[in-house]
């Protein structure tokens, strides 16, 4: 077992573990993107960000490729951390403004304005796909190609993949392309409406002990006005 | 290439890490470049999945999927070059050679690529065509350099023979280029290569003439030693796969500016190499 501290709590996990891990297990909320269970840990969105260390040797690692350490002070949202996570936030959300799930993140993390330049690219490079297709599909028919502003993902040369199946895993696992965040007003990069969307029930007495499974959630709302009269 | 000989390349650095780093190195060293079959078969030799093979082929910037061009023509880009108007010239190379950077003329004479920085950044913007440096570029300039390019930068003075000329070589390890121009050999910028025998480590200096055996060495190496060949510049050892026909002593192959490969036998006197100009054998 490894002794360590998290959030100034002294806790134990378990050898081999990674902060994420750790973290997850005892409750402690990380935002991940790139990151899922199954798949090899990858450190490729920077969301999962914490503050290791002390004073002047405090740093900040990416969680859940950081295994734990005896000793180790981690910080889950420290100051340093939350600006840094949202500055990330804000640069992911200029790579794909289209992308409900990190329209999402936005909102979750009050990210409320976008200083940079748009760029509706359909990829933020977190490499789920990759890592699906090839390990959990055992295909490996798409692979990172170039690197730096010309790193994409796909099929070598482009041509259509032999090991293919058309399984649909990749496209599942995709954050940029699975939800499309249909905000009205494009040109305002930062959307916020799902997410700040309060249930209408939760103030409608008649609604406050039941249990509602109705989507899109405002569905009770949109029941034509004749037939709540009668 | 034949698929054999990838995998004889293949089987001798199966074992070590990174291996198919070695692997595409040496089958680029040969080719000139990486064909899609050759990674392909890579590939299959050595039981990856095709995407990893390319994705290293087309991270490194060592490797080329594209068959380059007879002159190199690199730009700067970097951080220096760029403030003093780089971008003008890349533009103006583009419009001269009809190509963007990373490609290669139809009729094969050009590749333009750019670069981060050539460590001159006093005279940038810097372009090197064929390991000539021409340093305060404008775009005013390009036709012209290109022009002397096409002429050919290191054309030989030395009459009608046709069998002796200039050779621009670079390493086949780190493609850093090898010619010393500080030092003449027969008239002509020296090859400079780093040799080691007999307990003794030095430079040695070969003619850059192709048909001339003119050598130079800081120790004088008996005749019939076989010495070991070294890049100055990633100290990789130079000595091939490939034997002597003559005496079995390992040849030393260095990339030929412009495609192809030159071998030379590392036993001192032993009179044999072999020029290799993409694909065509001459044997001398
Ligand atoms: S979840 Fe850790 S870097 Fe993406
Ligand atoms: S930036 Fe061009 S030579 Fe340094």
């Amino acid at each position: 077992m490894i002794k360590l501290w998290i959030n100034d709590l002294p806790v134990e996990v378990e050898e081999g573990s990674t902060i994420l891990e750790a973290a997850k297990f005892l409750g402690f909320p990380i935002p991940t993107l790139c990151h899922m269970d199954s798949l090899s840990p990858y450190g490729a969105c920077r969301l999962c960000i914490v503050e290791i260390g002390e004073g002047d040797r405090a740093k900040l690692v990416s969680s859940c490729t950081y295994p734990v350490e005896n000793g180790l002070k981690v910080r889950t949202a420290s100051e340093r951390v939350v600006k840094a996570r949202k500055m990330i936030i804000e640069l992911l959300l200029a790579t794909c403004p289209q992308s409900k799930v990190i329209q999402d993140l936005a909102s979750a993390h009050g990210v409320r304005q976008q200083r940079f330049k748009q760029e509706y690219d359909d990829c933020i490079l977190c490499g789920l796909c990759v890592r699906m297709c090839k390990e959990q599909m055992m295909a490996g028919a798409i692979g990172f190609r170039g690197r730096g502003e010309r790193r994409s993902i796909g099929t070598p040369f482009d041509a259509k993949s032999e090991t293919c199946r058309l399984c649909g895993g990749c496209i599942h696992v995709c954050p940029a392309c699975t939800l499309r965040c249909t905000y009205s007003e494009p040109e305002k990069a930062v959307c916020g409406g799902c997410a700040n969307l309060e249930p209408p029930c939760i103030e409608k007495e008649e609604f406050h002990d039941m249990m509602c499974y109705m989507r899109p959630c405002v569905a009770c709302e949109i029941i034509p006005t004749e037939k709540k009269q009668s | 290439m034949r698929i054999d000989t990838i995998q004889g390349i293949i089987g001798k650095h199966k074992n070590d890490k990174g291996g198919l780093i070695s692997v595409l190195e040496e089958i680029q060293s040969k080719l000139g470049y990486l064909t899609r079959e050759s990674l392909e078969a890579v590939a299959e030799g050595m039981g990856k999945p095709l995407t990893d093979v390319y994705g290293v082929a087309t991270f490194f910037r060592a490797f080329s999927l594209k068959p380059r061009g007879k002159h190199l023509v690199s730009a700067c880009v970097g951080t220096a070059c760029h403030v003093r108007g780089s971008h003008a010239v890349v533009r103006e190379l583009e419009k001269v050679l009809g190509v963007k950077p990373g490609d290669t003329t139809a009729d094969n004479e050009f590749t333009l690529e750019t670069v981060a920085c050539l460590g001159a950044c006093a005279l940038g913007p810097m372009v090197v065509i064929d390991g000539h440096f021409f340093s305060k570029m404008n775009s005013g300039k390009v036709k012209g350099v290109i022009d002397r390019a096409r002429a050919g930068l290191d054309r030989s003075e030395g009459g009608g023979d046709e069998r002796v000329f200039p050779l621009v070589v670079r390493c086949p390890r780190c493609n850093h280029g090898l010619m010393d121009s500080g030092k003449l050999i027969d008239g002509k910028p020296s090859i400079k290569l780093t040799v080691s025998f007999g307990g003794k480590h030095g430079w040695l200096r070969l003619s850059s003439l192709y048909g001339s055996y003119s050598v130079e060495c800081e120790y004088e190496v008996p005749v019939e030693t076989v010495v070991n060949f070294f890049c100055p510049h990633c100290h990789a050892e130079l000595g091939g796969s490939q034997e002597c026909s003559d005496c079995q002593a390992p040849m030393v192959p260095l990339l030929v500016d412009g495609g192809g490969m030159i071998q030379v036998c590392s036993r001192r006197g032993c009179k044999v190499h072999m020029l290799d100009l993409n694909g065509v054998n001459f044997d001398f």
